[in-house]
């Protein structure tokens, strides 16, 4: 009666913590990874007939350490552990270890495992493509898909990319408040930087669920360390992002522009759940670079079209970001703002002074274009176009470009 | 009698199914609520966002984050209420917890609402004892 669909989501939902917890007691990542997919083997040959246990994630665990300890205490001549299907998470035997199995520990493991795959020393495509292989449980043969490059290459990335933490030491005792906090940032910076990877990728079914995967990871975060308000305002930004997904392309595959976006495709669950976590993480009074970026997402999804967008408060709020994170790139985003409310005037003005920092950078000159075309400059702004056409990095952002230029042929002919 | 039904599952595992999977099971129970409706059987029923998204009033002025999860006390009843943001929501719990101290309120998002669906529903059920 079991569903095995369940069971994979169980144990998928259980690895992070399962792992982590397993890496505790071995300090060693392959033999914390052979434990849990030995416990998980077991698990599918075990629940489908006993059932699902009451808690899948002390299942996979004891069961995890008891095979790895099994074949250590075979070769020590003494007496096999209990079955699997004796094991219960509340029998006597093992409540003093059930115990240590509380939740701050937890935490501290599934942070420390995904902080040692967002190791400094790796770059962070090397970050990312652990933090799937590890924490995700994504064959290598999926991660190599979703960055398009094959199988050996991707297994050769990621044995190295274990072969450079197992050399880095990262201390095994419960962090302090400060490493915590740090730590959590990193892992935030990681799980921003996944989404990225899914988002850029647009609708390309192999790399769009790595979104869904961040958002996944985000939210076992948020279960884990409730009350930090950076990570609400994480998972808000991603969902609040994420929940355009539909609207942002249409059936050619083209980009549709916010402006021009059918908001009835917006997915309303998701929006709901970002503008509450934005709601509660505003209520901390910590502002963050995530909380004011989920909070100008927000602002967005609040209008009801794209003409009742709060142009002024998405103003306020890039400029509160500008504060936090100084950089062009910000200040560009807020241009678009100030175009909005000021006129392409003010706006030009405004981005004038940042082409030396972001003379490569490709949205630089299709906002410039923009801006132009908006004042009638279409001999200038045909100019920016062909720069930024030149500078693109994906097809896509040309073929968004080019519309514009085609239709400023159109109007010139 | 009127029976109030509470879907438990795993949040961790139900919010990670794909749309597809997803869609699937909400076709499986559509067949079930229609069933119901035409049986004249089916009152307001509700789908909440996960308890990442909740956030709890304890006694006065009192204010978490996430669900209420301690074992000891129990889901008694749900309000379904329509507040413009988190702080209407609050006052609102607010208000109640002032009514009610030793209760705890948590206030979680609705992801999905399907309002009374009997025909000649009562406005009101008092309670039979």
């Amino acid at each position: 009666m079991t569903d095995m669909a369940w069971i994979h989501g169980a144990i998928t939902a259980a690895r992070p913590q399962a792992v982590g917890a397993l890496l505790r007691y071995f300090r060693d990542m392959d033999r914390a990874e052979e434990a849990f997919q030995e416990a998980s083997l077991r698990a599918l040959k075990n629940w489908p007939q006993n059932g699902p246990p009451r808690d899948p994630t002390n299942w996979l665990i004891l069961v995890g350490r008891n095979a790895a300890l099994d074949g250590v205490r075979k070769d020590a001549r003494n007496g096999p552990l209990p079955p699997d299907d004796v094991i219960s998470d509340l029998d006597d035997v093992e409540t003093p270890l059930a115990e240590r199995l509380d939740d701050s520990q937890y935490r501290d493991d599934v942070l420390r495992l995904l902080f040692i795959c967002c190791h400094p020393d790796l770059p962070a495509t090397q970050q990312i493509a652990l933090a799937l292989r590890i924490v995700s449980g994504l064959t290598v043969a999926q991660i190599a898909r979703a960055f398009l490059v094959s199988e050996a290459a991707m297994e050769q990335r990621i044995t190295r990319a274990k072969q450079r933490i197992a050399r880095a030491e990262v201390p095994f005792e419960a962090p302090g408040p400060a490493d915590r906090a740090e730590r959590l940032g990193v892992v935030a910076a990681m799980l921003y930087l996944l989404f990225n990877e899914g988002y850029s990728a647009g609708d390309d079914p192999v790399r769009a669920p790595l979104c869904d995967e961040a958002i996944r990871l985000a939210r076992m975060l948020l279960r884990l360390f409730q009350t930090e308000p950076e990570i609400m305002g994480l998972a808000a930004l991603m969902l609040l992002q994420q929940a355009r997904l539909a609207a942002r392309f249409d059936v050619d595959g083209e980009a549709v522009l916010l402006d021009d976006q059918d908001r009835s495709l917006w997915n309303a669950s998701a929006i709901q759940e970002g503008l509450a976590l934005v709601d509660k993480a505003l209520r901390h009074n910590r502002p963050g670079p995530y909380q004011v970026q989920a909070a100008i997402a927000a602002t967005h999804a609040r209008a009801a079209t794209a003409a009742d967008t709060d142009w002024a408060g998405i103003d306020g709020l890039y400029l509160a970001l500008e504060r936090m994170q100084p950089s062009p790139v910000i200040t560009l985003n807020r241009a678009v703002a100030v175009a909005k409310l000021h006129g392409p005037q003010a706006a030009l003005d405004m981005i004038a002074p940042l082409e030396a920092q972001l003379g490569r950078y490709f949205p630089y000159f299709g906002a410039r274009g923009a801006f132009l075309l908006q004042l009638g400059r279409n001999i200038e702004a045909r100019t920016a176009f062909d720069r930024a056409i030149a500078l693109a990095d994906t097809p896509a952002q040309a073929a968004h470009i080019r519309q514009h230029l085609d239709r400023l042929l159109q109007d010139a002919g | 009698m009127l029976y109030t039904l509470l879907c438990y599952n795993k949040e961790d595992v139900v919010w990670s199914w794909s749309k597809e999977e997803d869609d699937a099971v909400m076709a499986r129970l559509a067949v079930v609520h229609e069933k119901l409706v035409k049986e004249g059987k089916l009152g307001p029923s509700l789908r909440l966002l996960p308890t990442t998204a909740a956030t709890t009033v304890r006694g006065p002025g009192l204010v978490i984050d996430g669900p209420f999860a301690e074992t000891k006390e129990q889901l008694l009843g749900f309000y379904v209420i329509d507040v413009p943001d988190l702080e209407g929501a609050l006052d609102v719990a607010r208000q109640l917890s002032d009514a009610n101290p030793t209760s705890t309120y948590e206030i979680r998002p609705i992801a999905l609402y399907v309002p009374e669906a009997r025909p000649n529903a009562p406005r009101e059920v008092v309670k039979a004892y």
